[in-house]
């Protein structure tokens, strides 16, 4: 039963994700956090910087991770699969039609006007990883209990990335060692 | 063109090759299969790869699978087009089994969980930069109905909660009766 739930959770994901890269994000975080509660925010969180730091689609990682951690080996196999079901069926039958008539040009500009709504989705799944960054997975938003240091280092990034055009992966992995070093300074220093 | 087990032991070793060392995401990852297998290879000629990378972005799922799905299709039909998904997932398959593994152990250790906390910053902070420029090229477009989709689709999930699916369904439907608009007002 919770291999058929995976399979269609992740199923969903294959199917609704348009234009690659985090497209698939907010799908994965309204199955895997809002729908299911198979991870909560923090591990969800979790789930994309890893995504990020190794090779492999955010999509196939996740249905890699949660299948693992819900259903063992076979889950993970069953989450996989359903994950990259719909692409099988619509990408050979694309590439069959287009192998045919050799034309794309309606799939494209339906695509075109997906694409705004695709930057919307994404924009919601981080602020929603922000607010897990800054306020903790609890989802509570108070000034009190902000994580300041870490609204320092976001900022720090976001300078990194978008004045110095630093890579990504560098870029985050300097924000996990400023945390570090400063957690490490409080804890055996003062 | 050489022998079937040949293109398929070849499709198998470099889809598995590039698909393990390939961070960055679907839009690198096509970009080299088409260094192997047009530049390298000659297996594909450029123009029509380029219509098979763009088969591969416009179709839902991960760009990384897409683009092994239309490559091994053209090479070798349904065999090869398996061929190369396996090959394809194989690697982050292993490396996210392996560390899900370790997960649980990682996160509990002080030094983990610090670069963790750490990172959840940077990768917001990656996210934040990715949606600046695409939201940017959305806003440059200067198309009223786009940018009305843009912020309805973010009023929607950030504030109403409205299921991510949805809003998809719904955008795409638009994006259909735009694009027959558009057609019957090129024919006039």
């Amino acid at each position: 039963m919770i291999w058929f739930q995976l399979f269609l959770s992740f199923l969903q994901i294959g199917l609704f994700s348009f234009g690659g890269g985090y497209a698939a994000m907010p799908l994965i975080q309204e199955q895997i956090v809002n729908i299911h509660g198979w991870l909560d925010m923090d591990q969800f969180t979790d789930l994309i910087t890893i995504s990020q730091m190794t090779p492999g689609p955010i999509a196939i990682n996740s249905a890699t991770f949660v299948g693992i951690r819900i259903g063992g080996i076979p889950g993970a196999l069953v989450a996989t699969l359903g994950c990259i079901l719909p692409s099988c069926i619509i990408v050979t039958l694309l590439a069959k039609l287009y192998l045919k008539y050799q034309k794309l040009d309606v799939l494209q500009s339906v695509l075109n006007s997906l694409r705004p709504a695709v930057v919307a989705l994404i924009a919601s799944a981080g602020i929603s990883i922000l607010i897990t960054a800054f306020w903790g997975s609890g989802g509570v938003i108070r000034l009190a209990d902000t994580d300041w240091l870490l609204v320092v280092i976001f900022m720090v990034c976001v300078v990194l990335l978008q004045k110095l055009k630093w890579n990504p992966i560098l870029v985050m992995v300097l924000a996990g060692v400023m945390k570090l070093a400063a957690a490490a300074a409080e804890k055996w220093i003062f | 063109m050489k022998s079937k087990r040949e293109v398929l032991l070849k499709l198998f070793i470099s889809t598995l090759y590039l698909s393990a060392f390939t961070f960055g995401g679907g839009y690198v990852i096509v970009t080299l299969m088409k260094k192997k297998f047009v530049d390298e290879y000659h297996w594909i000629q450029e123009d029509e790869m380029l219509d098979l990378v763009a088969i591969a972005q416009s179709s839902p799922g991960a760009i990384a699978v897409n683009g092994a799905i239309v490559v091994g299709y053209k090479l070798a039909g349904m065999t090869g087009a398996v061929t190369a998904i396996i090959a394809t997932i194989i690697p982050p398959f292993l490396i996210i089994s392996l560390i899900s593994v370790f997960y649980n152990a990682f996160r509990s250790s002080f030094l983990i969980s610090q670069l963790l906390e750490g990172m959840q910053a940077g990768v917001g902070a990656v996210i934040a930069a990715v949606v600046y420029e695409m939201a940017g090229g959305i806003i440059q477009g200067k198309s009223p109905v786009s940018i009305l989709i843009m912020a309805g689709a973010f009023a929607a999930t950030c504030f109403f909660g409205v299921n991510v699916v949805f809003v998809i369904l719904i955008c795409g439907l638009i994006g259909v009766v735009r694009t027959l608009a558009a057609r019957r007002e090129g024919r006039k």
